[in-house]
C-alpha cells in the first residue's frame, strides 16, 4: 500500500511502545492488506481523539438457517470510514479446551483473509473464536467456506451461548471428570438452543474440572459444572517427604487449609487428611501436586444462577447438586438442563437471567420445578426469619400421611 | 449448500499424540521456570507447555506466525488459555530451549504461570462495541506494559488476575477478579425525542430500567427519566438508541478489587469498589496505570505468601485496606443498590 494511504495514528502509535505485544501493531499488519482494517484503525484513532466509540447501536444480520452467531456492526461515520460502514462479527464455536492443529487454524486464516478484515480475537470472553469485521455481502459465502473448513457458528442473542471448558484431562492432573467431552457433547446436543434464539435472555454453560475453576464458571455461567470428589484425598507420603526435603514448608501449607483438615506430623513426617473435615478446596493439592491428588470417587457439583451485573446485580452461581457422577452420555445433566430451561422460559420476564428469576420466585419453587431435594450443602446457613411457606397439602394432611421429612 | 449445525471441530482431533496417549493420566506438574509447565504422566511421558502472552486482538499474520512456530517446535499443535494466552504443547524436551529463544527474539513474552499476573481478560471497547464507556485494548496494553515484570517473573505473593470490561455489562468474569477495571458512565441518558418513536417501544424501555426511573410521555410518543433515580447503567440505551448514555466528557473508569473464582483456601468472592472514578485519558491512561500499580505494590508488600488480594484484605480488614492504599473512602463505597444490607457492619469489632 502506498504511504499516502497509510492511516495516520499518532495517538495509537503511543500504544506500540512498551514491552507487551501491541494490538495496534496487529491492526497495522491487517491494515497493510485490507481497506477495512485500515479504516478500523482510522476510526479507532478518532475514538482516541474524542474519547468515545463510533459504532452504531446494533443491527440485525445473519446467515441462512441461523438466528444468531453473527453480530451486526455499523460505523456511525460511514462517509469518513466507508470500509467499515458494515463491519460484522462472526462468533465461531471453538473446539473444547481451545486446542488446535495448525492445519485447522491456517484454514480459518485463509477463509478470513478472503472475506474479512484479517482481524480476530483469540478468544472472545464467552469462549468463541471472534472474526472481527466483514461486510454484509460476504457473510453467507464466508460462512459457507467456514463450514466446509469444519467450523460452525457460536451463540448470540437470547440463546444458549457457546459452552466452554477448561483443558481438563487433556493437560491437567486435577480434572475430576472429562470436561472436554462434556462440553462437546452438550454443545452437540443443544445445537438448536445455541443457533436459534427463543428464550427470555442468554444462557451460559461453563465447565471446570476442579475447584480452581479456570474458566470462571461460578462467576459468569447460568449453569456451572465444577469438578469435585466424595472420598478422601490420595496421599503419596514419599512424595511429601520429597517436597519437605526440597525445602517446602509443609506446616505452612497445612495452615492454609480453611478447615484445618490437613495436618503434618513433624516427628513421624507424615501428612494426614481428615476426610470428614476436608471441603475439597484444592489448596493443598495445588501446593503439592506430586504428593496429593483428588480422591477416587470423582464427579462434579452443579451450580446455577451466575451472571454479570445487568440487570439487578452480579451473582455467583449457587449449589443445587453437590455431587453427581459425570459419565457419557450425560443423560442426567442434559435432562436437568431441559427442566431448568422449561421453568425459566415459562416464568422469566424479558432479559431476566436464571439467577434473577430464582431470586424473584424463590429457590424453593425452583428446586421443586426441577425436582431436586433440599440438602444442607445448598446453603451457607439456614434462614434467620420465620417467614416460610407451607403447601396446603402439607398442613391439612392427616398425621399418618405426612411426608417423611415433616414427621421425622 | 453449506452444512448447518455441524458443531465445533471435535476436540479429540486437535490433540497432540502425547496428550491422546496420556489423556486423563497426568500425574503431576512442575513449573521449571516462569511460563513453562512440565506435566508428567503415569506412563512417564512428559509434556511441556510454553505459555505466551498475546494482545488477544490478533491479525491472521500473528496466527500464521504462531502456526509456523508450532509446526517447527510442537508438532503442529497449540492451544489458547481461558485468559487469551497461547500455549505451545511441546513433547520433545530439546525443543523447549530453542522455542524459548525464538520467542524471545520475536519479542513474545513468556510467563503467566504460578504466582504471577496472567494475561488480562478483556472486552471490545472502542474497537468493536456500541456501549463502551472506555476503551479495552488500550488500557490493557498500558497495564501489562507496567506490570510486565510480574508476568515474566513469579515474584508476587499469589496469583494476580486482572480483568477489564468497558461498560458495566461486564462481559467476562470481571466482577470476580483481584483487580477489575470497569468503564462507567456518570450521567443519565440524553433522550432524543425525535428519534425515540422511530426506534423504540415505550413499554420495553420503561420496563428495562432497574430503578423504575423511566416514565412514558405519551404526548411526545417518548419517555422521560427521573434523573435522581438513574444510576447510569445504560440498560435503557440497550433498548433504545434514542437513550444515549455515552458522554465523552464524563465517562471514565472505576476499579474494583479483591474478587476471585477459585475455591482454594477461601471461596469465590466478588470484587468490591475501591476507586469510583478515574478519567479517560487516552492513549495511555496514566491515572489508571498508576492506581493499578499502587494496588499491586501495596498488596505485594503487605500480603503473606499465598494470599490473594481478597484474602489479604479480608485478613487486615477494609478499613486498613483504605489506609494502606491511601484511597479515600467515600459515600460511593457504601452500597445502596439491591443487595446492600449484608455489606453493612453489625459488630463493634473494627480497626483504625
Ligand atoms: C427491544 C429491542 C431490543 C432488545 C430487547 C434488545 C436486547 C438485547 C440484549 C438483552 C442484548 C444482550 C446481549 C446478548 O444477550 O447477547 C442485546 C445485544 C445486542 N443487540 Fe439488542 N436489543 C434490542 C434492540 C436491538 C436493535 C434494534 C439492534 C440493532 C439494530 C440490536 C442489536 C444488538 C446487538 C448487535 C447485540 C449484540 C449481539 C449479541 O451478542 O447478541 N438490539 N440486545
Ligand atoms: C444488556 C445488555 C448487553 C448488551 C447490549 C450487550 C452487547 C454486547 C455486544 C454488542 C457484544 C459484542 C461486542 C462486539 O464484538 O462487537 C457483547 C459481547 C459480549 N457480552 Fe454482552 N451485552 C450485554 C450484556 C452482557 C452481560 C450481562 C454479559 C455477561 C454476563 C455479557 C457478556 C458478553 C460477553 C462475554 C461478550 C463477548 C465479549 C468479548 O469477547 O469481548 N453481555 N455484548
Ligand atoms: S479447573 Fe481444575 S481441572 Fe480444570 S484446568 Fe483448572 S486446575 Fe485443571
Ligand atoms: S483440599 Fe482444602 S480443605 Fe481439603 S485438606 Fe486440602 S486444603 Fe484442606
Ligand atoms: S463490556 Fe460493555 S462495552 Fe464492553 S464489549 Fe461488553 S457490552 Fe460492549
Ligand atoms: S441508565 Fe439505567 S438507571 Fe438510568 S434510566 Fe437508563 S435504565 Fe434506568
Amino acid at each position: 500500500m502506498a504511504d499516502a494511504e497509510k492511516p495516520r495514528t499518532p495517538l495509537l502509535d503511543e500504544l506500540e511502545k512498551g514491552p507487551w505485544p501491541s494490538f495496534v501493531t496487529e491492526m497495522k499488519k491487517a491494515a497493510a492488506k485490507k481497506g477495512s482494517a485500515a479504516d478500523l484503525l482510522r476510526q479507532l484513532e478518532r475514538s482516541y481523539e474524542n474519547k468515545r466509540g463510533h459504532w452504531k447501536h446494533g443491527g440485525i444480520v445473519g446467515v441462512k438457517g441461523y438466528g444468531g452467531g453473527v453480530i451486526g456492526r455499523y460505523s456511525d461515520s460511514p462517509e469518513e470510514f466507508p470500509n467499515v460502514a458494515e463491519f460484522h462479527t462472526f462468533r465461531i464455536n471453538q473446539p473444547s479446551g481451545w486446542f488446535y492443529t495448525t492445519e485447522a487454524l491456517r484454514k480459518l486464516c485463509d477463509v478470513w483473509e478472503k472475506y474479512g478484515s484479517g482481524l480476530t480475537n483469540f478468544h472472545g470472553a464467552t469462549g468463541d473464536i471472534i472474526l472481527l469485521g466483514a461486510p454484509t455481502a460476504n457473510l453467507q459465502p464466508c460462512f459457507d467456506e467456514l463450514s466446509d473448513a469444519g467450523f460452525d457458528l457460536g451463540g448470540s442473542g437470547s440463546a444458549l451461548r457457546t459452552p466452554s471448558a477448561c483443558c481438563g484431562p487433556a493437560r491437567c492432573e486435577f480434572a475430576c471428570f472429562d470436561t472436554l467431552d462434556l462440553c462437546h457433547e452438550l454443545t452437540m446436543a443443544f445445537q438448536d438452543q445455541l443457533h436459534r434464539p427463543m428464550w427470555p435472555y442468554k444462557f451460559k454453560i461453563k465447565i471446570s474440572g476442579c475447584g480452581n475453576d479456570c474458566v470462571a464458571a461460578v462467576g459468569r455461567a447460568d449453569f456451572s459444572v465444577i469438578g469435585t470428589w466424595r472420598d478422601t484425598i490420595q496421599i503419596d507420603q514419599e512424595a511429601v517427604q520429597e517436597y519437605a526435603g526440597a525445602g517446602m514448608d509443609i506446616r505452612a501449607v497445612c495452615e492454609g487449609c480453611p478447615t484445618k483438615a490437613i495436618t503434618w506430623d513433624e516427628q513421624k513426617r507424615q501428612l494426614s487428611v481428615n476426610a470428614d473435615e476436608c471441603v475439597r478446596c484444592m489448596h493443598c493439592i495445588n501446593q503439592m501436586p506430586k504428593a496429593l491428588r483428588p480422591g477416587r470417587e470423582r464427579g462434579a457439583a452443579i451450580l446455577v444462577g451466575g451472571k454479570a451485573p445487568i440487570v439487578h446485580s452480579p451473582l455467583m452461581s449457587w449449589v443445587i447438586v453437590p455431587f453427581i457422577k459425570v459419565e457419557p452420555p450425560y443423560t442426567e445433566i442434559k435432562e436437568l438442563l431441559l427442566k431448568i430451561w422449561e421453568w425459566w422460559d415459562e416464568n422469566a420476564k424479558t432479559r431476566e437471567r436464571l439467577g434473577e428469576l430464582i431470586i424473584r420466585k424463590g429457590m424453593r419453587n425452583f428446586l421443586k420445578a426441577v425436582g431436586l431435594k433440599p440438602v444442607p450443602q445448598m446453603v451457607h446457613h439456614p434462614r434467620a426469619n420465620p417467614f416460610y411457606f407451607w403447601d396446603p397439602e402439607e398442613v391439612d394432611l392427616p398425621k399418618q400421611a405426612l411426608p417423611e421429612e415433616v414427621t421425622s | 449448500m453449506p452444512r448447518t449445525d455441524i458443531g465445533p471441530p471435535k476436540y479429540s482431533e486437535m490433540l497432540p499424540p502425547v496428550i491422546k496417549k496420556n489423556y486423563g493420566r497426568w500425574k503431576y506438574h512442575e513449573i521449571p521456570r516462569p511460563g513453562v509447565l512440565k506435566h508428567v504422566s503415569e506412563s512417564g511421558d512428559v509434556l511441556y507447555s510454553i505459555r505466551v502472552g498475546s494482545p488477544r486482538l490478533l491479525s491472521i499474520d500473528f496466527l500464521r506466525e504462531i502456526c509456523d512456530l508450532a509446526d517447527k517446535y510442537s508438532g503442529g499443535y497449540l492451544r489458547f488459555t481461558s485468559r487469551h494466552n497461547v500455549e505451545f504443547l511441546v513433547s520433545e524436551e530439546d525443543n523447549v530451549e530453542s522455542l524459548l529463544a525464538e520467542l524471545e527474539q520475536r519479542g513474545l513474552p513468556v510467563g503467566g504461570t504460578g504466582n504471577s499476573i496472567s494475561n488480562i481478560v478483556h472486552t471490545q471497547g472502542w474497537v468493536h462495541c456500541h456501549t463502551p464507556a472506555t476503551d479495552a485494548s488500550g488500557i490493557v496494553k498500558v497495564v501489562m506494559d507496567d506490570l510486565y515484570e510480574h508476568f515474566t517473573h513469579m515474584d508476587l505473593p499469589a496469583k494476580l488476575r486482572i480483568a477489564l470490561a468497558c461498560c458495566i455489562n461486564m462481559c467476562g468474569a470481571v466482577h470476580c477478579s483481584d483487580i477489575a477495571i470497569v468503564g462507567v458512565h456518570r450521567k443519565p441518558p440524553k433522550i432524543d425525542h425525535d428519534l425515540f418513536p422511530k426506534v423504540s417501544e415505550i413499554p420495553t424501555v420503561v420496563a428495562s430500567c432497574p430503578t423504575g426511573a423511566i416514565k412514558p410521555v405519551p404526548k411526545l410518543k417518548s419517555v422521560e427519566v427521573n434523573e435522581e433515580r438513574c444510576m447510569y447503567c445504560g440498560n435503557c440505551y440497550t433498548m433504545s438508541a434514542a437513550m444515549q448514555i455515552i458522554d465523552p466528557k464524563t465517562d471514565g473508569v472505576a476499579i474494583f478489587v479483591g474478587g476471585k473464582v477459585s475455591n482454594a483456601r477461601s471461596g469465590p468472592m466478588f470484587s468490591r469498589l475501591a476507586i469510583p472514578y478515574l478519567p479517560n485519558n487516552p492513549p495511555r491512561w496514566p491515572e489508571v496505570a498508576e492506581a493499578v500499580r499502587n494496588l499491586v505494590q501495596v498488596w505485594a508488600k503487605h500480603a503473606r505468601k499465598g494470599e490473594r488480594m481478597g484474602e489479604w484484605i479480608n485478613r487486615i480488614g477494609w478499613e486498613r485496606f483504605f489506609k494502606l492504599t491511601g484511597i479515600p473512602f467515600t459515600e460511593k463505597h457504601i452500597d445502596d443498590f439491591n443487595y446492600a444490607m449484608p455489606t453493612f457492619r453489625t459488630t463493634v469489632n473494627f480497626k483504625w
